[in-house]
C-alpha cells in the first residue's frame, strides 16, 4: 500500500491523474454528473468529506451535500430526489451504524427499482474482520438487498468501481448499488480513471430492445382483442418520460381502458377517459373488474405483485396476458404470460405501435364498444363514495380538498405508508410522471418526509407535499430539522386520526376488533413540535375550516406540520379482502359485517 | 356482489383447478466472474427465495478471464426451475448460465472417498466389489480401506449402499460435476 499522504499536502495531478481515494471519490462522482448528495459523516469517511470540503473551497460548491439527521433519511432522500428526477439518488455515509441505518432504504430502492449509489465507509483493510470499531461486513449484510455491491480494497480500482456502479444502478431495472470504500483506501493514492461507455469488470448488459417477432405476436393479439387492458407499472416511470409519452400514444391508437399499479401513477393522465384509477386491494371497482373480465390483458413494467392479484388461481382467468419488462425474470415468475417481452418499457410500447401501424390494424374502436359500455356500468358504481359529515373531516374529503386546492400546481406528493398513502392513491388526480413518490414493495412507513426533502432539492421551485399519517411521520421526524437548515418548505399533511390506521382496519376486519397496539398514544402536540423544530404548525378539526387552513399552509415558505385531525374510524375502502379475487371487493356501501366475508385461510395472508 | 353481468364467468373462480406441478431436477453451471462473496451470492439467492439446492461445486476454471463454474444441482416445478435460471443470470457477477441437465447431450461425475472397515469375508468382499466399480484403494491398513471412487451419483450411491454392510465408517463426496457432450463450449 502507498503511504499516507497528509489531505491538505496533496492535490490531484492533472498529468499523471494520481489522487487520494477520498479525492478519486469526489471526482467520479462530479464526473457523474452528481450535483447532489445525501449524507452524515463519521469516523470511517472523514477523509471523503475532507475531501468534499476542500473541494468546496478550490472550485465553490459543485457537490451540494445535504446533511441528513439519520441515515435511513439519506437513503429515502435519495430516492426522492432519484424518482423525481430519473437521475440516480447518492448516499454517504460511515461505517458500521451508518451503512446499518439505510438498510432499510437499500431494499425499499431495490423493490421499487430507484437508481441509487450509496459509498460506505468501512474499518481499514488490516482491521477487517477483527470486529474493529464500527466495522460491520456491509457487503455481506448488503448483498441481498442491492442490486450489486463491492468492498474495494486497492484504490487503482475505485474509480472505475464507482463508475460501473453508476452504470448498473440505472442501466436495466434500476436499483440500487453500494460501494464499501475502507479508510485505507480513502487515504491511499492511486490512479483516477475517467467514466468509460463500455468494459468494465461486469459484462452487465441488460437487454433493452424487444424481439421484434414477438412485438409483432403481441400487436396481432391486441388488435383481436374484444376485451384488452393496460395494466401498467413503475416500470413505465422508470422508462423515462418518452415511456410515458410512448404509452399515452398507444393507448390513444389501440382505445384500451388503461390501470395502473400504485408506483405507475402518473404515466397515464387521470383526466383522460380511458383512464381506470389504480387496480389493486384499494383500487378501484371498474379497475379491478375490467382486469378480472379482459380477454387480452397488456402489462408494462407490472410485476404482479400480491397487492395486484388478489388471489392468484382467480386473478384474470380467462385473459391471455402480454408482460412487458426489463427484467426477464419478473416476466412468468407469478403469472403465466403467453407472450413476454424482455425490454425497456418506452422502447417496446413505441415497437409495438410501429408493429400496429404497419400491419395496417387502424382505430378499430367500434368493437371495443361493448367493453367500454360495460366498464361505465361499473364506473356508475363510484367505488370511492364516502359518507359525508359536517361534524367530523372525513379523511377522504381532506385529500379532496387538498388536491383541488393544489392541483393546478402540478405538485410533488409524497407519501407515508397506510390508509392515508391509499386515499391519496385514490382521490389524487396525476397528469405527469415523476410526481408520485411512495414506497410501494416494500411498504416503508417514515418514507415520506425525506423523500419530500430530496424532491425539493430537485425541485426548488416545485409545491411538495407528503401525505402522511400520525404515527408514519414519527418515524422519520428528525428530517424536519433538515428541511429547515436547507430551507426546504416541504408541506407535511397529517391525516391524524389517533390510529395506525391500517393496522387498525385489519384489526376490525380480520382480528375480531381486537386493537393490539396500535392506538397512537401519547401522540405529540404536532403544532408544537413543528415549532420547536422552526416551521410552522397547523391544526384543523372542522370541516368548515378546511379550506382556510390549507390555504395558509400553501402561503408559508417554511416547513409545515398540518395536524388534520381526521374521523378516527373510517376505514380505506373499497378493498379486496385477502383471499378474494379481484370481482370480489368490499364497496363502500357494504352494510355486512367485514370480518364473515373474510375466511379462515383469508385471515392468514398478508 | 353483482361484479360481472358477463354469464360466461366461472364467477366463482376459486374453484377452479390449482394442478400441482410436478417437481423436477435440473443441474446448471453458472459461469461467474471470480470474486469475493460471488458463492455467497448465489447460495444467497437460493436460500432468499426457498429454493432447495442438492449439490453445489465451485472452483475457478478460466484463469485469463477470471471466472470460476459453480454447478448447482436444483429442483423445482418448471416455473421455479425458470425464475431460479432467470434470477442466476440476473446477478451482476454471472457470464452465463448453462442448463446442462436440459438433454440427453450431458452426463454427470461426481468424485467420492469411502472409509472401509472390517476383517475377513467382508474386507474381501468389499475389495471385489471395489473392483467391479472400478474404486480405486488410496489408503490400506490391516482393518480398513479407503477407496476411490468416480462416476454418475447413482453409481456412487449403490457403491455405498452395497459398503454399508460391510463395515462402511465414512464417505466424502465430491458433489456433482456436468458437461456437455461433443465439441461445442456449453
Amino acid at each position: 500500500m502507498s503511504p499516507r499522504p497528509t489531505l491538505a499536502a496533496h492535490t490531484p495531478d492533472p498529468a499523471t491523474d494520481l489522487a487520494s481515494g477520498a479525492e478519486i471519490v469526489v471526482r467520479a462522482l462530479l464526473d457523474q454528473g452528481v450535483t447532489t448528495l445525501f449524507g452524515y459523516p463519521g469516523g470511517a469517511v472523514l477523509p471523503i468529506y475532507d475531501a468534499l470540503h476542500q473541494d468546496t473551497d478550490r472550485h465553490g460548491e459543485r457537490l451540494h451535500h445535504i446533511l441528513v439527521r439519520h441515515e435511513q433519511g439519506a437513503a429515502h432522500a435519495a430516492e426522492g430526489y432519484a424518482r423525481s428526477t430519473g437521475r440516480p439518488g447518492v448516499v454517504l455515509v460511515t461505517s458500521g451504524p451508518g451503512a446499518t441505518n439505510t438498510v432499510t432504504g437499500i431494499v425499499d430502492a431495490l423493490m421499487d427499482s430507484i437508481p441509487m449509489v450509496v459509498l460506505t465507509g468501512q474499518a481499514p483493510t488490516h482491521l477487517i474482520g477483527t470486529d474493529a470499531f464500527q466495522e460491520c461486513d456491509t457487503v455481506g449484510i448488503t448483498r441481498s438487498c442491492t442490486k450489486h455491491n463491492v468492498l474495494v480494497k486497492d484504490v487503482n480500482k475505485l474509480a472505475e468501481t464507482i463508475h460501473e456502479a453508476f452504470q448498473i444502478a440505472t442501466s436495466g431495472r434500476p436499483g440500487p448499488v453500494l460501494v464499501d470504500i475502507p479508510k485505507d483506501v480513502q487515504f491511499a493514492v492511486g490512479r483516477y480513471v475517467a467514466p468509460k461507455a463500455r468494459g468494465y469488470a461486469h459484462h452487465y448488459a441488460p437487454q433493452t430492445t424487444g424481439d421484434p417477432r414477438k412485438v409483432a405476436e403481441a400487436a396481432a393479439m391486441i388488435a383481436g382483442a374484444r376485451r384488452p387492458i393496460l395494466y401498467t407499472g413503475g416500470g413505465v416511470i422508470n422508462a423515462g418520460p418518452d415511456a410515458a409519452k410512448a404509452l399515452r400514444e398507444f393507448a390513444k391508437m389501440t382505445g384500451p381502458p388503461v390501470t395502473s399499479t400504485l408506483m405507475g401513477l402518473g404515466a397515464f393522465p387521470a383526466s383522460d377517459p380511458q383512464w381506470l384509477g389504480m387496480l389493486g386491494m384499494h383500487g378501484s371497482y371498474e379497475a379491478n373488474n375490467a382486469m378480472h373480465d379482459c380477454d387480452v390483458m397488456i402489462c408494462v413494467g407490472a410485476r404482479f405483485d400480491d397487492r395486484v392479484t388478489g388471489r392468484l388461481d382467480a386473478f384474470s382467468p380467462r385473459s391471455k396476458k402480454i408482460h412487458i419488462d426489463i427484467d426477464p425474470s419478473s416476466i412468468g415468475k407469478i403469472v403465466r404470460a403467453d407472450i413476454g417481452i424482455v425490454g425497456d418499457a418506452g422502447e417496446v410500447v413505441q415497437a409495438l405501435a410501429a408493429a400496429w401501424r404497419q400491419a395496417g390494424f387502424g382505430e378499430a374502436r367500434a368493437r371495443l364498444d361493448p367493453w367500454w359500455r360495460q366498464i361505465d356500468g361499473w364506473r356508475s358504481r363510484r367505488c370511492f363514495a364516502y359518507a359525508a359529515s359536517d361534524s367530523a373531516i372525513k379523511p377522504q374529503f381532506a385529500i379532496e380538498r387538498l388536491w383541488a386546492a393544489v392541483k393546478d400546481r402540478n405538485p410533488i406528493i409524497t407519501t407515508e405508508v397506510g390508509q392515508h398513502q391509499m386515499w391519496a392513491a385514490q382521490f389524487m388526480g396525476f397528469e405527469h410522471p415523476n410526481r408520485w413518490l411512495t414506497s410501494g414493495g416494500l411498504g416503508t412507513m417514515g418514507y415520506g418526509l425525506p423523500a419530500a426533502i430530496g424532491a425539493q432539492l430537485a425541485h426548488p421551485d416545485a409545491l411538495v407535499i407528503d401525505i402522511a399519517g400520525d404515527a408514519s411521520i414519527q418515524m422519520n421526524i428528525q428530517e424536519m430539522s433538515t428541511a429547515i437548515q436547507y430551507g426546504l418548505p416541504v408541506k407535511v399533511f397529517i391525516l391524524n386520526n389517533e390510529w395506525m390506521g391500517m393496522v387498525r382496519q385489519w384489526q376490525e376486519l380480520l382480528h375480531g376488533e381486537r386493537y393490539a397496539h396500535s392506538y397512537s398514544s401519547a401522540l405529540p402536540d404536532f403544532v408544537k413540535l413543528a415549532e420547536a423544530y422552526g416551521g410552522v404548525g397547523i391544526r384543523c378539526d372542522k370541516p368548515s375550516e378546511l379550506d382556510g387552513a390549507i390555504a395558509e399552509m400553501l402561503k408559508a415558505d417554511l416547513p409545515v406540520l398540518f395536524d388534520c385531525r381526521v374521523e378516527r374510524a373510517e376505514n380505506c375502502l373499497p378493498m379486496i379482502p385477502s383471499g378474494k379475487a379481484h370481482n370480489e371487493m368490499i364497496l363502500p356501501d357494504f352494510a355486512g359485517d367485514l370480518g364473515s366475508t373474510i375466511d379462515a385461510a383469508g385471515r392468514r395472508l398478508v | 356482489m353483482t361484479a360481472t353481468t358477463d354469464t360466461s364467468s366461472p364467477g366463482s373462480a376459486y374453484f377452479l383447478d390449482h394442478a400441482v406441478e410436478a417437481e423436477q431436477k435440473a443441474t446448471y453451471a453458472i459461469i461467474v466472474d471470480n470474486e469475493a462473496g460471488v458463492l455467497h451470492r448465489v447460495v444467497g439467492l437460493f436460500a432468499a427465495r426457498g429454493y432447495n439446492i442438492e449439490s453445489l461445486t465451485v472452483a475457478e476454471t478460466d484463469r485469463a478471464a477470471h471466472t470460476s463454474r459453480i454447478t448447482v444441482v436444483t429442483r423445482g416445478t418448471a416455473q421455479a426451475l425458470a425464475q431460479i435460471r432467470a434470477q442466476l443470470e440476473k446477478m451482476v457477477c454471472t457470464r452465463k448460465v448453462i442448463d446442462v441437465g436440459a438433454d440427453e447431450e450431458t452426463f454427470e461425475r461426481e468424485l467420492a472417498l469411502l472409509k472401509v472397515a472390517g476383517t475377513g469375508a467382508a474386507r474381501m468382499e468389499a475389495l471385489r466389489l471395489s473392483e467391479i466399480f472400478r474404486a480405486r484403494v488410496v489408503d490400506t491398513t490391516h482393518e480398513s480401506f479407503v477407496f476411490e471412487v468416480s462416476g454418475a451419483s447413482s453409481k456412487i450411491d449403490k457403491f455405498e449402499a452395497l459398503m454399508k454392510p460391510l463395515g462402511l465408517v465414512e464417505i466424502a463426496r465430491t458433489g456433482v460435476l456436468s458437461f456437455g457432450r461433443g465439441a461445442e463450449r456449453g
